[in-house]
């Protein structure tokens, strides 16, 4: 430890620690347990502080910047409320892996445990959701506290950390200060020893006649992308990925089958069932994917993972190898070897044929997945998007192919409705080139809508996309195939004028209803690298498929010509 | 089957609740906890005693693993662990059965702490099973109070002697 002469207070020392580790961004609000250090903040010409109206727009929009560009994201809070306004971002991050550093003011240490004002014991209640948390007692502490907080955050399976910092720890003069090799670039920190035998990983797909690869988060985390493109087209081995998977791999390389799951495609699901070797890179069989133990039941399964406890937690694997993934592809690829797989990549290419994505574009209405491939094909796959949880969620990954990593910013694990804005809010701040849509629902949208004032605020080019059915329309699809079409609580009997709404806050908007407006639509809402709202009226009937029904596994998976016979 | 974990943790706040809610999280019980400080002021030991097949217990390992203030766990196989529990109780005698309760105390080597002429304090160390033993023994006497300080655990370190 190496001590600076001169003392600082906590406050000034916290800024230093974040400006030295390289952080440009933080997303915040301020309140009276953290302003010592706001005011420290204000002096900061390096950290750039964006103000948002809740807290959860702040810690959405650090997981966006985290998920796009591989930093850390950093998000402020004041005490008790504030603070207590993070826990669905924190507990998103937790189960998607992404780095987040949540600072929170807290009362000051003599008042800790006094029902204060404000006060909330934010660190009892985060020790679940985060992957480390601290309350910082001393300005003595403040930099081990980060410097433990920040590896801890960006090493190993990332996650979210929360550092609890008290008023009068703020403004607590120390010298105490950790010599700083700290850094929030991506893959900064020593990635431990691929532990398990390569060789032996690599014979058992070398013996497979019908391997499938099945890349999950951990590959955009692990920056694993080329490696996993060279292992699929070495072995010859058709990709699916996950939710989290997806850019991972490119969706438009001829050995992509898109994505597995609840409403993966067809003939992902199909791979899965017909494959003799699965091999899971970075995923965690959840439960949206892999229902039961029978999963990938004709097939040898293994797994790569950075984090060990995933290892035969939900579904027994053969073959295992623990380290990141990066490098442990980079073990195995010598080892792999062609094989003719020329009969399983052929009989892939029939299920394709055979099971496509498919909807109904006939009739005058406008269909979201028609709305989708236009996006796609006018933004040439080049876009940053984002979603928020729903039907409008499923189609935008089915309907927008991502072809590189950190483009696709979606709630997996926990499924955040209010997510979607946010994310691509953050995502901006990181990318100001890149065309940042937010693909969202007229249920999401509302629940973090009061961010349309962060975008006006900085003057950002986020591109809103919202699907309006007037319903909640997943609980809808729900309702209507497993509840007899009783719709209880998921229509709105009011909705806004979004249109209206979007250009109170300086945000230009167009509203459609019609086939015949949708390259107007489209044009309109993509026409510059200003900000700008398309509300796209879709029949609320529409449905996502194909689709496993809760608690089903992949023989039951259910596509759209299948229809008729759920309807009895 | 019971399973007796040993975990080594590092001496901060806060360590307890993380380690406790791992179970809590996943709706495991535990059937008792144990900490003390180590040699090392810094160090802590858990003995955490629970229920569950080897795939659970494998679970919480994995998971315990992943804490950063977690450092080490062990599961402790019975045959090769000495394990013990504390006891003390204090219960009611009356003048025709004290010599018998006395009796009792003799023959599970069970040490007096105190005796007053409606009671008697006492305390017995065992594994848990011995433990459970004598509280039934001593139950028909009418228990006042009864503390248990939970299972601790070391493993012998020649695992031939049981
Ligand atoms: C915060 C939160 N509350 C509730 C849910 C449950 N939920 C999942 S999808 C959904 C409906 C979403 O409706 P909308 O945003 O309009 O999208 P759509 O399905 O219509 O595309 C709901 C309520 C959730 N995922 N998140």
């Amino acid at each position: 430890m190496s001590s600076t002469t001169e003392a600082i207070t906590g406050g000034r020392l916290m800024v230093e620690l974040l400006e030295e580790a390289g952080v440009e961004i933080v997303f915040g609000y301020p309140g009276g347990a953290i302003l010592p250090f706001y005011d420290e903040l204000y002096h900061s010409k390096k950290i750039k502080h964006i103000l948002v109206r809740h807290e959860q727009g702040a810690i959405h929009m650090a997981e966006g910047y985290a998920r796009s560009t591989g930093k850390l994201g950093v998000c402020i809070a004041t005490s008790g409320p504030g603070a207590t306004n993070l826990i669905t971002g924190l507990t998103d991050a937790k189960l998607d892996s992404i780095p987040i550093l949540a600072i929170t003011g807290q009362v000051s240490t003599d008042a800790i445990g006094t029902d204060a004002f404000q006060e909330a014991d934010i660190f009892g209640i985060t020790i679940p959701i985060t992957k480390y948390n601290a309350l910082i007692k001393k300005a003595d502490d403040l930099s081990r506290h980060f410097e433990e907080a920040i590896k801890i955050a960006m090493g190993g399976r990332p996650g979210p950390v929360l550092l609890d910092f008290p008023k009068d720890v703020q403004l607590e003069k120390t010298s105490v200060r950790k010599a700083s090799s700290l850094k929030i670039a991506p893959h900064h920190y020593e990635r431990p020893k691929v532990k398990g035998d390569p060789q032996e990983f690599a014979e058992a797909l070398n013996q497979a006649k019908r391997p499938l690869l099945y890349v999950g988060g951990g590959a955009i985390n692990s920056f694993a992308s080329a490696e996993i493109k060279a292992l699929a087209e070495k072995a010859n081995a058709p990709v699916t990925t996950t939710l989290m998977g997806l850019g991972a791999f490119p969706g438009t390389h001829p050995l992509s089958v898109g994505m597995l799951g609840m409403h993966g495609t067809a003939y992902a699901n199909k791979a899965v069932l017909e494959c003799d070797y699965i091999l899971n890179l970075g995923a965690r069989f959840d439960d949206r994917v892999a229902k039961y133990q029978d999963f990938a039941p004709n097939a040898v399964r293994a797994h790569v993972d950075i984090d060990a406890a995933e290892f035969n937690k939900r579904i027994n694997v053969d073959y295992i190898l623990h380290g990141d993934l990066k490098d442990a592809i980079r073990e195995i690829l010598p080892f792999v070897k062609g094989g003719d797989r020329t009969s399983w990549i052929e009989n892939i290419q029939s299920l394709k044929k055979n099971h496509p994505l498919d909807f109904d574009n006939s009739g005058d209405s406008i269909k979201p997945q028609d709305f989708l491939q236009r996006v796609y094909a006018k933004t040439k796959g080049e876009a940053i998007v984002s979603t928020d949880v729903g039907q409008h969620q499923m189609w935008a990954a089915q309907y927008y192919l991502f072809d590189k990593p950190n483009t696709w910013l979606t709630s997996g694990g926990l499924g955040t409705m209010g997510y979607g804005l946010p994310a691509a809010i953050g995502a901006k701040f990181g990318n100001p080139d890149k065309t940042v849509i937010c693909v969202t629902g007229d249920g999401s949208f509302q629940m973090c809508i009061q961010e349309l004032a962060t975008i006006a605020q900085s003057k950002l080019g986020v591109k809103i996309l919202l699907f309006n059915n007037n319903f909640l329309g997943m609980v809808r699809q729900w309702q209507e195939l497993f509840y007899e079409e009783r719709f209880s609580e998921s229509q709105w009997t009011y909705n806004p004028n979004f249109v209206k709404l979007a250009e109170a806050y300086g945000i230009p908007g167009m509203r459609i209803e019609h086939k015949s407006e949708i390259e107007k639509g489209v044009e309109f809402f993509l026409k510059d690298s200003g900000s700008a709202l398309i509300e796209v009226m879709i029949p609320a009937e529409e449905k996502v498929f194909p689709m496993i029904p809760a608690g089903k596994s992949q023989q039951d998976l259910i596509e759209f010509k299948d229809l008729g016979k759920l309807k009895k | 089957m019971k399973h007796t974990l040993s975990i080594l943790v590092n001496n901060h706040p806060g360590v307890m609740s993380h380690v406790s809610g791992l179970f809590t999280r996943r709706g495991y019980n535990i059937d008792s906890i144990a900490v003390g400080v180590t040699d090392n002021v810094d160090v802590s030991s858990m003995t955490i005693v629970l229920n569950g097949d080897d795939f659970i217990v494998g679970q919480v390992k994995n998971q315990l693993l992943k804490l950063p203030d977690v450092l080490k766990v062990q599961d402790m196989a019975y045959a090769s662990s000495v394990q013990r529990e504390l006891v003390l109780i204090s219960f009611s005698i009356t003048e025709t059965n004290r010599s018998e309760a006395l009796t009792i105390c003799n023959g599970f080597d069970v040490k007096i702490l105190e005796m007053t002429e409606d009671s008697l304090l006492i305390e017995f160390s065992g594994n848990s099973r011995q433990v459970t033993n004598v509280i039934s023994v001593i139950k028909p006497f009418g228990i006042r109070e009864i503390s248990r300080t939970g299972q601790i655990a070391i493993a012998y370190r020649n695992q031939n002697s049981v």
